[in-house]
């Protein structure tokens, strides 16, 4: 039995819509006057338009649990908002068997005013749930998102775990043929993320559908057991998960340690914060996406900041190739440069860490980076910026040709104390 | 809503042209409308100090200036009905057309956050956003009633034909609220002409005057505003003026329908665009 069957699916935008959407009557009826036989809704030549999607195909059968991986702006994104029919497709079609239900953002229509239990009602009720199909599934949701006490408290009032938790929970109970998600997993903490996982996977082997878009490798590993890789809007491979998964991290990596940052890449939401380049670099200062376990590893942040931001960190998040996080640190952690740089005046900088020697084991690592002021604005994120290849020659332990496990591989003081017995 | 089989099947293809107005969809949607239409309802009043007050301090005191301005200062003719009761009676029906016709007119526009991530019928928005009024229209007429105890006006026979009187009303104002949301998510003009509009648009309304001021031959013209003929037939209806229903309310209902029918269709013909231009 198919879920889904994709055919030929393109979708194209004209290039600078965004701003186009707020075009003024004046400017509209000025370009009618200019050129009265041009027809504004034609765009003049394919360089004005962008095919965020174009010529996918692809079928699901029921039961499956597909996972979409690409990386940001391969067209995911626009896959998930057709499927979901949120937007309509411009060339092609697609067609479902049965109801979809798509998470591309937890809290939907949730209202600050309104209480957790106002929430659910309304929330449901947008997400597509009948009313007695919400009074049956009360009391699970709100078992499920913890909220419990705060059910009658406004939810402006909620923590934003608190907040997330509770969305979550109303649209997990959710029970379409077909389930579209969006990297909702990537909030709340550690311990409600593997509750989330884990209902995922319920409703995979409860028979449905699932279309799963995520950057955590790991999670798309355990989720889903085939997988397609998007690139520039097309299908570029389809097969079992740990082969896209590969294919997905070999082709996202050829980069040379360094990712620079072309003004028309930054989102206009970034201001003032305006990166310029992220660098990997080797003991010797020269920058590379190949070091040695055995000597100090250099990241460099070069931005700009085209006017002063209060509370600024700048930081990464060093991950494994399978998505696992090896560690987060930003540059202001240490308390005394946190005082320093309470506020960052505009102009040029460069935030620098060294990754001690001996601390890595050998290995593919992928730098993203962050840059926001705590509970106030992320300015800018990109995941996966930068990669780089960790040689473990020489690390403790070389002489023995074996793979070691684990993410790092320090340099420990062992002791060892011995008593000897003399023999006569 | 869920209420569709597991063995429907959706096709999702590029649409062209003018679309069928796919109102089965929007009535398997009625339980979204029920409660965005409360929620509107809800945080309006959650936050305010006189609550639900607010939905007769506006009628009446507005009311109140027309009398001391128009009524005493300027003697307008008021069809020898006292004159706050005249246009309290005409306020009515114009306050819940002009909220509605400003509600829906931004309704797409600030409900983009639903529009960009899940799927519904979007008329569903503005038609939510216009019954949110119903509810002030309800409250503000109980004063109404309590005024014309106070002037010991009894019911007319035709009272009844107020719910016609209202469902005009809440056509006209689907109709004109379905072009302007929709024209709002791509030229954001609409939202400072909406002020204006409302403004010349009462003044072209008999709610501070009669329309027997009207020179005959001109009542046919007059009667192409929609809002002529219901504050017409409300006064007829409640307190028995010479505004009976003729030949122009069926021009305003004509012009009504029209409204509506094309605004449904500009709606669904524009809606296509609303998730990336929103």
């Amino acid at each position: 039995m198919l879920a889904l069957r994709v055919h030929d699916l393109g979708k194209r935008y004209r290039l600078g819509l965004q701003m186009d959407a707020y075009a003024t009557l004046r400017d509209v009826i000025a370009q009618a006057l200019a050129r009265p036989f041009h027809r504004k809704t034609q765009p003049k030549t394919e360089e004005d338009t962008l095919w965020a999607l174009r010529h996918v195909s692809f079928e699901v059968p029921r039961g499956k649990v597909l996972g979409i991986i690409g990386r940001n702006g391969a067209g995911k994104s626009t896959l998930l908002k057709i499927l979901s029919r949120v937007t309509e497709p411009t060339e092609g079609y697609a067609e479902i068997h049965g109801r979809v239900g798509s998470l591309l953002e937890v809290g939907t229509g949730f209202h600050p005013e309104l209480t957790g239990r106002e929430n659910i009602y309304l929330n449901g009720a947008i997400l597509g749930m009948h009313r007695e199909e919400i009074d049956r599934k009360f009391d699970e949701i709100v078992e499920f998102s913890e909220i419990g006490r705060f059910l009658d408290t406004p939810v402006k009032r909620y923590s934003s775990g608190m907040y997330v938790r509770l969305a979550f929970a109303v649209a997990a109970h959710l029970e379409p043929e077909i389930l579209v998600v969006d990297e909702v997993l990537a909030v709340g903490d550690a311990a409600f993320q593997r509750k989330c996982l884990g209902r995922m996977s319920d409703v995979a082997q409860g028979g449905r559908t699932v279309l799963f878009v995520s950057h955590n490798m790991s999670a798309i590993l355990n989720l889903t057991e085939e997988a397609i890789v998007l690139d520039k809007g097309r299908v570029v491979f389809h097969g079992p998960t740990p082969e896209a998964v590969d294919m997905y991290l070999a082709s996202a990596m050829k980069r040379s340690g360094e990712r620079l940052w072309n003004e028309d890449e930054i989102p206009p939401t970034a201001y003032p914060f305006r990166p310029i380049a992220l660098r990997v670099k080797d003991a010797k200062g020269r920058t590379t996406d190949a070091v040695r376990s055995t000597e100090p590893i250099t990241i460099e942040i070069e931005y700009h900041l085209d006017a002063p931001i209060q509370g600024l960190r700048v930081g990464i998040y060093l991950l494994s190739m399978r998505g696992e996080y090896v560690f987060t640190s930003f540059d202001t952690d240490d308390i005394s440069r946190f005082t320093k740089w309470e506020v960052r005046p505009a102009g040029r900088y460069v935030s620098r860490c060294t990754i001690p020697a001996d601390f890595l084991n050998g290995g593919r690592y992928l730098v993203s980076m962050n840059a926001s002021a705590y509970r106030v604005k992320r300015y800018f994120q990109e995941d996966n910026a930068v990669a780089f290849t960790v040689d473990a020659t020489g690390a403790p332990g070389s002489q023995w040709p074996e793979n070691r496990l684990g993410l790092v591989r320090p340099r420990l003081d062992w002791e060892i104390e011995a008593e000897y017995e003399t023999r006569g | 809503m869920p209420s569709s089989t597991s063995d429907e099947v959706i096709i999702v293809r590029p649409s062209r042209g003018w679309l069928d107005l796919n109102l089965r969809e929007v009535w398997r949607y009625r339980e979204l409308i029920y409660f965005l239409t409360w929620r509107d309802i809800k945080v309006r009043y959650k936050q305010t100090f006189l609550g639900a007050a607010w939905a007769v301090i506006q009628p009446f005191f507005t009311m109140v200036v027309f009398t001391l301005f128009f009524g005493r200062l300027a003697k307008i003719p008021s069809d020898n009905v006292p004159y706050p009761i005249f246009s309290y009676a005409a306020l009515l029906p114009w306050q819940l057309f002009a909220k509605a016709l400003n509600d829906a007119g931004r309704s797409l526009v600030s409900n983009r956050n639903m529009i960009t991530k899940v799927y519904f019928p979007r008329l569903v928005i503005p038609i939510a956003s216009l019954l949110g009024g119903v509810v002030d229209f309800a409250i503000a007429f109980l004063v109404l009633l309590a005024m014309m105890a106070y002037y010991g006006i009894r019911p007319t026979p035709h009272v009844w034909a107020l719910i016609p009187f209202l469902l005009l009303t809440l056509t006209t104002a689907l109709g004109v609220g379905l072009w302007l949301s929709a024209l709002n998510v791509l030229y954001r003009d609409v939202g400072y002409t909406l002020p204006f509009l409302t403004q010349a648009w009462m003044f072209i309304t008999p709610i501070a005057y009669s329309s027997t001021l009207v020179p005959e031959k001109w009542r046919l013209v007059y009667a192409l505003n929609p809002m002529a003929g219901v504050v017409n037939g409300f006064r007829w209806a409640l307190l028995d003026t010479p505004t009976g229903p003729d030949a122009s309310l069926w021009v305003s209902v004509a012009v009504a329908l029209l409204l509506l029918i094309s605004g449904l269709f500009f709606f669904r013909r524009m809606e296509r665009q609303f998730a990336d231009r929103v």
